[in-house]
């Protein structure tokens, strides 16, 4: 026992660790995902109420995870006695089911994540639920995060949680047979967190750390219960080297640094460190996915000390590798970046003018970039001004001004 | 096992004319076998086709009055030409049996569940 009580700080410290697991391990207990909220609610408020005086338990998220399920019951009795159909299917539910404390063999939380990601929701739902539910994020924070009106992303997550009630989306790992789609599902909604907090698309902030950090939690978490699947390393590495750059990427007075002109001494060495050794074991397996080439990829960028020294025809190799796994014109797109430093600007502006991307502002950027270079600045110009005109994110935008205008400095 | 839930699964057909035999024969084969593997796992409740959506006529009360329409009541390109009602745990079993059902009709297929009357 800590000789001095703990602080407020400490229950925000084990909330933000544990709600994740106590959500999941009593919707496996309860069956039902609004029972087993509230009762992680009430839990952490009777927690908030006690350690400051008593101290904290010697395993807390035990604690919690008890004195849910203890509140669970109560509640569901009192409300069973009324004749509530759904309180007493809850309380079957839980009595059929092993004891809360009892770790089961592969962690509920993973059933949980698949839950959340099932097909059969919106892509936003996914988003919001995953967050809410595995991160422990309120509502609020949420709303913020993806600058929706709180009652319009409270209201999201209701729904989304009575067509999991109500259509019976299971709680549940997927059979064998559609584990690698529905896994895929789940690394989209993780990578969609992570770059919508890398790259905000709409408002004024440029990182908004707090999501990329939220992404790299679930990254290390699903990496730590799927360790055999390469992709998920791979997407944790991916995140992590990209994460690696978040201090350079953005100036002291918030304007974007492209990779080529970062200060590469601000680059995060353990990060870097951390996302290269995941690359290389996920590597070795021999099966290659798009998560795990595009971490090669940013791998092969950490290694150069300045931009002039990147090894191009490695990378230009690997995106031809993710052209085959992942055919995309977005990748054909990065890819023409690379050969554009190979071959020039000429090569690289015939592919790019292949692809219709129209509605993607990054597909006018390098084209106006590479305009730029072949010397035709009055096209460049045109182009840059569309580019501009497709981007919501202040910081790009004035980026994207700010080369439009250098033209005529030329 | 508690916990059965049912699903309805409408086939959305394109309004007009059927596809000729030579096209329609074997899916009627495809759908038969299909709806024979849903009795067989016990998954299968009931099953029906309907009429095009011309045949529909749509009743509404307006106060005492009744008013009788020719319709159908939502106007679209597509109306439900067909359904089944099964029985399945949950929403990956109903989306197993609609996968199925979607190859052999091709045509899509919206998945519903059906309220528990046990719920009450």
């Amino acid at each position: 026992m800590p000789v001095c009580g703990p602080a407020r700080a400490d229950v925000e410290r084990v909330f933000r660790e544990e709600y994740g697991r106590a959500v999941a391990v009593l919707t496996r207990v309860f069956g039902d995902i609004d029972t087993a909220e509230d009762a992680v609610q009430d839990a952490f408020a009777e927690a908030a109420r006690r350690w400051p005086a008593a101290g904290l338990p010697p395993s807390p998220a035990g604690w919690i995870i008890t004195t849910a399920r203890n509140r669970a019951i109560d509640r569901l009795r009192r409300e069973a006695a009324r004749d509530a159909k759904q309180a007493q299917a809850a309380l079957l539910h839980a009595r059929d089911e092993q004891p809360a404390e009892e770790s089961p063999v592969r962690d509920d939380r993973l059933r949980l994540i698949f839950t959340c990601c099932h097909p059969a929701l919106g892509t936003a739902a996914r988003v919001a639920l995953t967050l809410r539910l595995l991160g422990g994020l309120t509502t609020a924070e949420i709303a913020r995060a993806f600058l929706v009106p709180e009652p319009t992303m409270a209201q999201r997550l209701v729904r989304a949680k009575a067509k999991i009630r109500d259509a019976g989306i299971p709680y549940r790992i997927p059979a064998e047979a559609d584990l690698p789609a529905r896994l895929s599902g789940v690394l989209a909604v993780v990578y969609l967190i992570f770059n919508e907090g890398h790259t905000a698309s709409s408002g004024e902030a440029l990182v908004r750390a707090d999501l990329c950090a939220e992404a790299i939690r679930l990254g290390r978490l699903l990496a730590r219960l799927m360790p055999d699947e390469p992709e998920v390393t791979g997407l944790l590495a991916l995140m992590l080297l990209t994460e690696s750059r978040r201090a350079a990427r953005t100036s002291a007075d918030g304007a974007l640094v492209l990779l080529a002109d970062q200060d590469r001494s601000r680059w995060d060495g353990a990060l870097i460190a951390e996302g290269q050794a995941l690359v290389r074991q996920c590597l070795r397996r021999g099966q290659p996915g798009p998560y795990q080439i595009q971490a090669a990829i940013s791998a092969v960028h950490s290694d150069a000390p300045i931009a002039a020294a990147t090894d191009w025809d490695q990378i230009l190799r690997l995106y031809d590798q993710l052209l085959v796994v992942a055919p995309s014109p977005v990748v054909a797109l990065n890819r023409a970046v690379a050969v554009a430093e190979m071959d020039g600007p000429a090569a690289a502006l015939a592919l790019v003018d292949e692809l219709d991307l129209d509605r993607y502002y990054l597909f006018h950027a390098i084209r106006a970039d590479l305009l730029r270079r072949l010397g035709r600045r009055a096209e460049a110009d045109a182009v840059y001004g569309t580019a501009i005109a497709r981007t919501g994110n202040a910081a790009e935008r004035a980026h994207l001004a700010l080369a439009k205008q250098h033209l005529s400095q030329w | 096992m508690t916990g059965m839930k049912q699903y309805l699964l409408s086939i959305y057909q394109p309004d007009g004319d059927p596809p000729p035999p030579e096209i329609l024969e074997p899916i009627m084969k495809d759908i038969e076998a299909v709806d024979a593997e849903m009795r067989g796992a016990g998954a299968w409740v009931f099953t029906g086709g309907l009429h095009p959506a011309d045949a529909a006529t749509v009743l509404r009360t307006d106060g005492d009055d009744m008013l009788i329409t020719d319709g159908p009541f939502a106007e679209g390109k597509e109306h439900v030409g067909g359904f089944w009602i099964i029985r399945a745990p949950d929403l990956d079993a109903a989306l197993g049996w609609a996968r199925k059902a979607t190859a052999a009709c091709k045509l899509p297929i919206e998945v519903r569940p059906m309220v528990d009357m046990a719920e009450g």
